[in-house]
């Protein structure tokens, strides 16, 4: 051994004692024993496994994939029925997934922001609102919430016959909520086309506004124009091309909305409940980092001579975003971890699906693999992305 | 020459005058936190009316309109309804509440064996006192006992079906009993658990590191009710043949496992933060590594990381209201069981329950973490700024 070697070319000896005291030769002789104890427990583990399988009748191995999944999905994305394949429920329950994570992220920033700002008001009432629903959201279950919406709520509201007439058309009721579906027409490819141009236009007004604000000191509007031209442009391809876009309305039928798209009771009780509940922490995190922006830097901008709202765009925003990234993003996969609740409600998610699959094929362990896979490879995702963002906000010291 | 002392130093203090009427009061009071600037005036209207929206009939609900005293459903339904009350005058069930209020905090226990939870009730309170008082004595025996021993007793108590007690299976336990059980497991669990994995990550054996990394970003990374499913169904495949694990003991296992990986990051967050001087000035004294490790570093380590340590403690109070997922009936899983009895069903009913659960679980969570707030200024020996 190494340790062995290295000890008794320093000492000379041999003894077992100085082998005893080598820290390296302990260090390598715990390490051994770890692994020898893991290994042995996995062996075991393994053998039941394959024994308790082999007893049960079930094959290993993802073949079951291909096999006919025979259950109907409430809400798809893609085209789906029951006569797909096991494989392709996955990828519907992993869709919708993304889906709610995704919506849930973007309530829950905008709301977490915009209570988290309000804590900091000097205004007492506003200030104190914000307390108690921080208060209130972080100190219950996520689950709680969910079925709060679910039972509580969305259950009892009307049913189809007296829906709940919404603007644009949109109806709520125990079924869901209903509301126009967009019918794209044969030119709608365009105005997808306009948004992309107007947007990589306005990157690139942004870019040269800067370069010309760092070399000549002139200032450009360059954040009222290409907010203008975003708007702007699909707009004026929208009508150029005839209203390319059409909508279907749901039409109030004998015993249900019939037509236009719906958003199921489950959808909208997760997707509610996950950016309430993660609001409340990002309002946290938001708070705690503005407070961390030392006073002396609005002190210093207030002795610049620099407006308020300037104070707070170029001083307290980039200095408290760089404290706010890290917590932000835990908070960002906790929601994503917490859609997997679900399966409470009988959203088809990853997890409920998986569920569903495990409980029709057995394939116990191929299923967990599915969501381990999935789930860590979403979390290493987001972390990257993050990092990415975190590194480009990141103090750079000249 | 005389001297006279002339004394054209004012001696003694004037009493301060009182503060303008426009600088102190109620009326002062408004005026700077309520409406200092139009924006401000504008603000406060709006959270006003905001209030003015949502109070009103937030408080005729829980209170004024509520049902308070009934035995069955009729009760809390209106006229329109098949009930009792106004056709106008819907509220909160309470009486549903109350009829149900053994179930919630004993599950399914046999009514004559109530005592026994009762007793484990009382034995934690009595040992979790003069453990969360800063100046009780013997602090030592206090945690050993309420640590060690307590979870054994209780085991035998609940469990029964030694020592002349009927023995009560797992699947009747049931509402805040379990909840309180499996948070407490899983606290006493992950923190020892939490230290280790933080300490080997942190260590210098490259295979100890990589196992303690692997298991703590992969339990990071799946959601907890993942954790729930593979305890409950990969746990009896991995056991030889008859071997059977009971189905709280394997929601006990997962909670514990989800909560230990995050312990661990939190604790790490701790270690890291101590300089390493404390490390080189242990080793300097000759202390081996468990020493200081116990003497210098965690001392200081769990100091620092408190708030951390009472978030998790939160989160897994929290998570437990997941177990209802796997077919268990924590208190969320028995208010939601019992809103589908008969005699119970009306509109108002799941809103009721869920208040109730709801307050529950806050007001446990809203202890833990005033008193995480008191316990650090307490322990803050003023190094701080």
């Amino acid at each position: 051994m190494a340790g062995n070697a290295l000890s008794s070319e320093k000492s000379g000896t041999k003894s077992v004692s100085s082998l005893i005291y080598d820290p390296q030769a302990r260090g390598i002789f715990y390490q051994i024993l770890t692994v020898a104890i893991i290994g042995l427990l996995v062996w075991i583990f393994t053998n039941n496994t394959i024994h308790n399988l082999q007893k049960a009748n079930i094959a290993s191995g993802f073949d079951f994939l291909k096999g006919r999944a025979g259950f109907d999905i409430g809400q798809s994305l893609i085209a789906y029925t029951s006569d797909a394949t096991y494989g392709r429920a996955l990828l519907v329950g992993f869709l919708n997934t993304l889906q709610v994570a995704i919506l849930g992220i973007i309530t829950a920033s905008i709301i977490g922001f915009a209570i988290g700002i309000a804590r900091l008001s000097s205004n007492w009432l506003i200030a104190k609102i914000a307390q108690v629903y921080v208060e209130i959201f972080r100190n219950i279950p996520p689950l709680l919430v969910i079925f709060f919406w679910y039972k509580g709520v969305i259950s009892i509201l009307p049913q189809a016959r007296s829906s709940i007439a919404l603007p644009f058309g949109s109806y709520l009721n125990n079924r869901g909520f209903f509301f126009p579906k967009f019918i794209w027409g044969d030119n709608a490819w365009l105005l997808l086309a306009a948004l992309a141009v107007a947007i990589s236009a306005s990157v690139f007004i942004v870019r040269w506004a800067r370069a010309r604000q760092m070399a000549t000191g002139q200032q450009f509007r360059s954040g009222w124009t290409s907010f203008a031209l975003i708007i702007a442009l699909p707009l004026l391809t929208f009508f150029v091309l005839g209203s390319p876009l059409t909508f279907e309305f749901p039409v109030a039928g004998k015993f249900n909305l019939t037509g236009g798209s719906v958003l199921g009771p489950e959808f909208i009780s997760l997707y509610l409940a996950l950016s309430f509940y993660t609001a409340a922490f990002i309002a946290e995190i938001v708070r705690g980092g503005i407070r961390a922006v030392s006073k002396g830097q609005t002190e210093a901008a207030n002795a610049l001579g620099l407006r308020p709202s300037v104070t707070t765009r170029l001083i307290i925003v980039p200095q408290a975003l760089r404290i706010i990234i890290p917590p932000l993003t835990s908070q960002y996969l906790n929601l994503t971890k917490n859609s997997s609740l679900a399966v409470a409600v009988g959203f088809s998610d990853l997890v409920g699906v998986g569920n569903t699959v495990l409980n029709q094929s057995g394939q116990a362990i191929e299923i967990v693999a599915i969501w381990l896979t999935v789930y860590l490879s979403l979390s290493l995702t987001t972390a990257l992305v993050m990092n990415w963002f975190n590194a480009k906000m990141a103090l750079v010291e000249r | 020459m005389t001297t006279t002392t002339l004394s054209f130093i004012r001696k003694e203090m004037t009493p301060p005058q009182p503060a303008p009427s426009s600088e102190v009061g109620v009326w002062h009071w408004v005026r700077t936190k309520l409406f200092p600037t139009p924006k401000d005036t504008v603000l406060t209207v709006l959270a006003i009316a905001f209030l003015a929206y949502i109070l009103p009939p937030l408080i005729d609900w829980l209170f004024i309109h509520a049902a308070w005293t009934g035995t069955s459903r009729v009760a809390c339904l209106t006229v329109a309804q098949g009930g009792a009350l106004p056709n106008d005058q819907s509220g909160a069930c309470w009486p549903f509440i109350s009829a149900k209020f053994n179930q919630i905090i004993f599950g399914r226990y046999p009514l004559e064996e109530r005592w026994r939870p009762i007793l484990v009730m009382v034995m934690f309170v009595l040992l979790l006192i003069p453990m969360l008082m800063p100046k009780a004595p013997l602090k030592g025996w206090n945690a050993i006992t309420l640590f060690l021993i307590l979870p054994f007793v209780s085991f035998f108590l609940l469990l029964g079906g030694r020592f002349g007690l009927a023995p009560v299976e797992t699947q009747l336990w049931g509402g805040l009993m379990v909840t309180l059980i499996l948070s407490f497991f899983g606290i006493t669990v992950s923190l020892p658990v939490g230290i280790v994995l933080a300490l080997g990550r942190r260590s210098n054996l490259p295979v100890i590191k990589m196992l303690c990394v692997v298991f703590i970003e992969v339990i990071r990374g799946i959601p907890l009710i993942t954790v729930l499913f593979m305890a409950s169904i990969m746990l009896p495949l991995f056991m030889p043949d008859g071997w059977t694990f009971d189905k709280f003991l394997r929601a006990l296992v997962g909670v514990s496992l989800f909560a230990s990986a995050y312990m661990a990051e939190v604790i790490r967050g701790g270690l890291q933060a101590i300089p390493k001087g404390q490390f080189e000035g242990a080793d300097s004294l000759g202390l081996g590594y468990w020493q200081k490790i116990r003497l210098v570093i965690m001392p200081q380590a769990l100091k620092l990381v408190i708030p951390g340590i009472v978030n998790t403690f939160i989160g897994l109070f929290k998570d437990t209201s997941l177990v209802s997922i796997i077919g268990m009936f924590d208190l969320l899983g028995i208010v939601t069981l019992n809103q589908a009895d008969a005699n119970w069903a009306t509109p108002v009913t799941p809103v009721t329950g869920y208040v109730f659960a709801g307050f529950v679980f806050w007001l446990f969570c809203f202890g833990m973490s005033r008193y995480s707030l008191f316990m650090e200024r307490h322990l803050d020996t003023g190094h701080k700024k």
